[in-house]
């Protein structure tokens, strides 16, 4: 894992082991230095973890397959979609004659660990759709199509509710299960030795597990033919084909992969949540993602980290101060947060372009393992 | 006498322009066959046509008795046909090693399953093909710059790392478009030594080229294209005395009128 060393600016350097041990440990204790601030903050960085899972397989088909993605949080959408549909009391209240009749009363509620799957297999079958009609389109085409799949994957579910009532329009859906792991349900708050320990700590957790797990899937493919063809493609499309790469296939795996990801986190976003609506997956969202993405360095796992951690938490820090402040100063709020949010990520943007443009970790990704390299230039 | 490539009465028009007209050519296995011509003539087309990049109004390849794909070049590379450009095209953000690498992929069989478990099949796929990308770039003399990002790379070792590449997917015809354009008179000597122990290593060899030193010391037969047409096909010798050839490059009787 030399991407965790990475993280840490000097230390990452010079002792990439220590760096990668202060990593591992801060992201362990996190939320119990979270906890202190209050509750909202551990809710914070669960949110962060969401969207690093997010930005990381946006960066997929972004930085290393250089496929512009703007609709990218369809992909969530679908995911959030699934789990709502699969496992909360949604399908006995739009269609109780059938849900009686196949014995699903109180609606279909099934285990964490098919409804992840199902969802991840329907984003990825997402991205190869949007893949399809794009596989000729470059730049600025790539990313108006895409924009325009962001938007009919949230308009559609804003009015899905008829004729028949898949996702109960606007209003969104309410009551989803929360994420159970064989009987452990992560949503309840245990008293341990007299200790309560909040359920918001089993989601952050959980929730790194899942984000070291797509590190670590995403550093193999990184230095696998796959990522190799998808560097090359990304360099130079002419000369990838020239040397035989299946430009259409690599790209529509470009998009399914990076798509299971969104439906990944799309699902946990709404186990943790327990309620979707369209407005979650505006085009905004898909935007901040990949402000993300770009921010932090694109073609590479820790810039995607670490973009995703600041531009989370930013906004929320900002949040608590700038509020007060706007009250005090002005006797009201002349600033809503979401408005302040957004001119963050333009401040971040410009900021980047004018002092780092290659992000905050420029990519310096390699597409080769290191053991093997180290073995073949000892015999050089 | 063995036919590796056969080229069938290839037409490509783009528009109204006749950019290739009926041209047939044969070329035998383990010789190093040029193509010439002045600028415009067609043959950067023919190559186009030949890898795939282009599908041709009409003709056909045979290649080692099987007819190619057209405008499919991922087919022609598995095929045992692979190409350079004039101008060259590396993948500028991955080092020299990672170049060769990516050169060999389609010769590697790693499935996304494989890759997520590193299971020992994948494992020793990407052993080989790291220990073979080196093997390539000792082959062109430029393993001391394995770790290089490509881009930084001097132009000359560029040209050798782009062979290296093609060289990895295990072609049996290697095309290589204007290879010593742009090298000096030293540049120039490597690379013939290079072609020629390429074709000493049993692959056979098209040559585009300019430096009529290197196309007539180097080729054992020579194609001539002008406007499209095959004017001449011959050892070097023939060529260098055929008028139609000479009239092509000097300019004849009615280019003055």
């Amino acid at each position: 894992m030399n991407e965790l060393a990475e993280l840490v600016p000097y230390l990452g350097k010079h002792k990439p082991r220590a760096a990668r041990a202060l990593v591992i440990l801060l992201a362990l204790v996190a939320p119990l230095i979270a906890i202190m601030f209050g509750r909202t903050w551990v809710r914070v960085l669960d949110f962060a973890l969401l969207y690093m899972m997010l930005a990381l397989g946006l960066n997929l088909v972004v930085g290393y397959a250089g496929l512009l993605d703007l609709g990218y949080i369809a992909f969530y959408a679908v995911g959030a979609y699934t789990w709502a549909f699969l496992a909360s009391p949604h399908f006995a209240e739009a269609f109780p004659a059938l849900a009686a009749g196949i014995g699903a009363a109180d609606g279909i509620h099934l285990p964490f660990w098919l409804v992840l799957p199902i969802g991840a297999a329907l984003a990825a079958m997402a991205g190869i759709i949007l893949g399809f009609p794009v596989l000729r389109l470059r730049g600025d085409y790539l990313a108006i199509v895409t924009l325009g799949f962001g938007e009919i994957v949230r308009i559609f579910m804003n009015n899905l509710n008829y004729p028949v009532n898949i996702t109960n329009g606007p209003q969104g859906i309410n009551l989803l299960d929360s994420m159970n792991l064989f009987g452990w349900d992560l949503a309840r708050s245990i008293k341990l030795w007299g200790v309560k320990i909040d359920s918001l700590f089993f989601y952050y957790y959980f929730f790194l597990l899942c984000v070291v797990g797509s590190i670590l899937f995403i550093q193999r493919l990184q230095i696998s033919r796959i990522g190799r063809a998808w560097a090359a493609m990304r360099d130079d499309e002419l000369a990838a084909k020239a040397i035989g790469i299946n430009i259409r296939n690599m790209k529509l795996l470009a998009f399914a992969l990076g798509a299971t990801f969104g439906g990944v986190a799309g699902g946990l976003f709404g186990a943790f949540q327990g309620f979707v609506s369209p407005e979650s997956f505006s085009l905004m969202e898909s935007i901040a993602v990949l402000v993300m993405v770009v921010f932090g360095g694109m073609g590479n796992i820790a810039g995607a980290i670490v973009g995703a951690l600041i531009l989370t938490a930013l906004p929320e820090i900002l949040r608590h101060i700038a509020l007060p402040i706007q009250q005090a100063l002005f006797g009201q709020v002349l600033l809503d947060p979401e408005v302040l949010r957004m001119l963050l990520y333009s401040l971040a943007m410009i900021l980047m372009m004018l002092l780092r443009p290659g992000g905050l970790i420029p990519a310096h990704a390699r597409y080769s393992r290191p053991e093997y390299v180290a073995v073949g230039e000892a015999r050089a | 006498m063995i036919r590796l490539l056969e080229a069938r009465a290839i037409s490509k028009y783009f528009g109204g322009l006749t950019a290739l007209s009926e041209v047939s050519l044969t070329i035998n296995k383990g010789e190093v066959y040029g193509l010439i011509g002045p600028n415009g003539a067609g043959k950067t087309t023919l190559f186009n046509v030949l890898t795939g990049a282009y599908v041709p109004d009409e003709g056909e390849f045979v290649f080692d008795g099987t007819e190619l794909p057209t405008g499919k070049p991922h087919r022609v590379v598995e095929q045992g046909i692979a190409r350079t450009f004039q101008n060259i095209r590396l993948f500028r953000d991955m080092t020299a090693l990672e170049n060769v690498m990516a050169g060999h992929h389609i010769r590697t069989r790693a499935t996304i399953w494989g890759i997520l478990t590193q299971n020992r099949r994948t494992r020793e796929e990407e052993r080989l093909t790291t220990e073979r990308a080196f093997e390539l770039l000792r082959y062109v003399g430029i393993e001391r710059f394995a770790r290089t990002v490509s881009k930084n790379l001097s132009y000359g070792d560029q040209r050798r790392l782009e062979i290296a590449r093609a060289l990895a997917t295990e072609p049996r015809l290697l095309a290589l478009d204007e290879p010593a354009a742009g090298m000096n008179a030293t540049e120039t000597g490597r690379l013939r030594e290079l072609i020629e122990r390429i074709r000493s290593d049993g692959t056979t060899v098209l040559l585009i080229e300019h430096d009529v030193k290197l196309v007539m010391g180097l080729c054992d037969r020579i194609a001539v294209l002008d406007f499209g047409k095959k004017i001449a096909e011959d050892v070097p010798a023939e060529v260098q005395r055929n008028p139609a050839v000479i009239e092509a490059y000097l300019g004849g009787g009615h280019h003055a009128q």
